[in-house]
């Protein structure tokens, strides 16, 4: 466990160290959700329909723009090696980078949300429904995501690879995470939709960063 | 203690070499020569556990690697610097210590960082480091990490005559209190004794 958040720590302060990597991803999820109203025009019907959509689009491309970072620098520099050889746990190493990952690029997306929800005309309980949806689903986005990063490490072109490998798998969580929201304001109740969210995202915690591993182990034969 | 029977390493077609046999007991370091590309970095990988053998049992302690014992008894540096550019040397061994489950106090990676002749250059970031230091910064790992077997791919490249000497001087360290060492260089060594393995 100790080991588990040494490597968070790690990757927060490695970060910290290079600022600008960490913040594309956050300027781009403000920016494409800011161009929807922007492009559409006042129209509070159309906008607040399209709302969940496209939040929750914008949410899961800007968690793939950091995916082929979570591996490939310490990939190159060897550091990854040095993990599998590791005393601790690879999985245990794994699921602390991917937990980094999450805080880096997730969590900025879902405390932004609300504020950027404003736009679209969303009511505050809906506001409260989106945020609920983003923080179950975009630590599931950073798990499935590990898996695709680790296979295409090492990959030429392993960027355009990893969207096509990875953006599939994320359409479960883009149906019931915008789903949520719309069932909502639909007057439904989004219950049914966190709670499918939160198994896909327990599943996930469960397999993913195993699955990872052994992508892992195979990138560095 | 280390056992390497019938080792055998295949890339695509090419055999790169077969039946290596070899065994270390306490205090006993190897020497692996040959010339560029036949397969020395292939058989340290192949030794530490990172890649797969084509045959070949690799035992140690009497069991099949790799086991947890094997790994809390390895350390492998290899080609990569394996150190982050954006932290210091301080930071990159506690950091490397942590994620290994070992808590390191500053005091020890401190008497570390001088041993290897970085004094006064523990706060700057690795980036600004010539190559030779940044080989420094990741060897003073031998000195924090309690490990019995090191396995040392082309440890000495790099290194200046003052580093050669030291690195030596830290091996036949390691040898006469019980350690163990896998070596590859092309180079003689400043260890005395050893066994040779030609590739």
């Amino acid at each position: 466990m100790n080991a588990l958040l040494a490597t968070v720590r790690r990757d927060l302060l490695l970060a910290l160290r290079r600022k600008s990597e960490v913040l594309t991803a956050v300027f781009f999820f403000v920016i494409v959700t800011s161009l929807f109203p922007l492009g559409i025009g006042p129209e509070p019907v159309l906008l607040k329909k399209i709302a969940p959509g496209i939040l929750w689009v914008a949410a899961l491309l800007a968690t793939l723009l950091g995916l082929p970072r979570l591996f490939a620098a310490d990939h190159v520099d060897g550091t990854l090696e040095q993990m599998a050889l590791s005393p601790s746990s690879l999985g245990l190493l794994v699921a602390g980078k991917i937990l980094a990952h999450w805080l880096l690029c997730g969590l900025p997306l879902v405390l932004l949300a609300p504020v950027l929800g404003l736009q679209f005309d969303l009511d505050a309980s809906a506001l409260v429904i989106l945020t609920l949806a983003l923080l179950l689903g975009t630590p599931l986005l950073s798990l499935i995501g590990a898996i695709g990063a680790a296979l295409t490490l090492g990959v030429r072109g392993g960027g355009v690879l990893l969207a096509l490998l990875v953006l599939p798998l994320y359409i479960p969580a883009l149906i019931f995470g915008a789903g949520a929201v719309e069932a909502h304001i639909a007057g439904l109740g989004a219950g049914g939709h966190l709670s499918l969210l939160a198994a896909m995202l327990a599943l996930a915690v469960f397999f993913a960063p195993w699955a990872t591993t052994a992508a892992l182990r195979i990138a560095l034969e | 203690m280390l056992n390497v029977s019938g080792l055998a390493c295949s890339r695509g077609e090419r055999r790169l070499f077969s039946d290596v046999s070899f065994s270390l007991a306490a205090g006993e370091w190897l020497h692996v020569q040959g010339e560029n590309g036949s397969g020395k970095t292939s058989l340290m990988r192949l030794l530490v556990g990172l890649s797969p053998a084509d045959a070949g049992l690799i035992r140690w302690r009497d069991e099949p690697t790799p086991s947890a014992e094997f790994r809390r008894d390895l350390i492998y540096l290899g080609h990569h610097a394996a150190v982050k550019e954006d932290l210091t040397p301080l930071e990159n061994l506690r950091l490397a210590s942590a994620l290994d489950g070992i808590a390191l106090d500053e005091r020890a990676s401190m008497a570390a960082l001088i041993r290897l002749g970085l004094r006064g250059r523990e706060e700057l970031p690795v980036r600004v480091l010539s190559a030779g230091q940044k080989r420094r910064v990741l060897l003073a790992r031998l000195l924090t990490r309690p490990a019995v077997l090191w396995v040392l791919d082309e440890a000495f490249n790099a290194l200046d005559v003052a580093a050669v000497k030291l690195l030596g001087e830290l091996i036949a360290e390691h040898l006469s209190a019980g350690g163990m060492a896998v070596l590859t260089s092309h180079q003689p060594l400043p260890v005395p004794g050893g066994k040779a393995l030609v590739l």
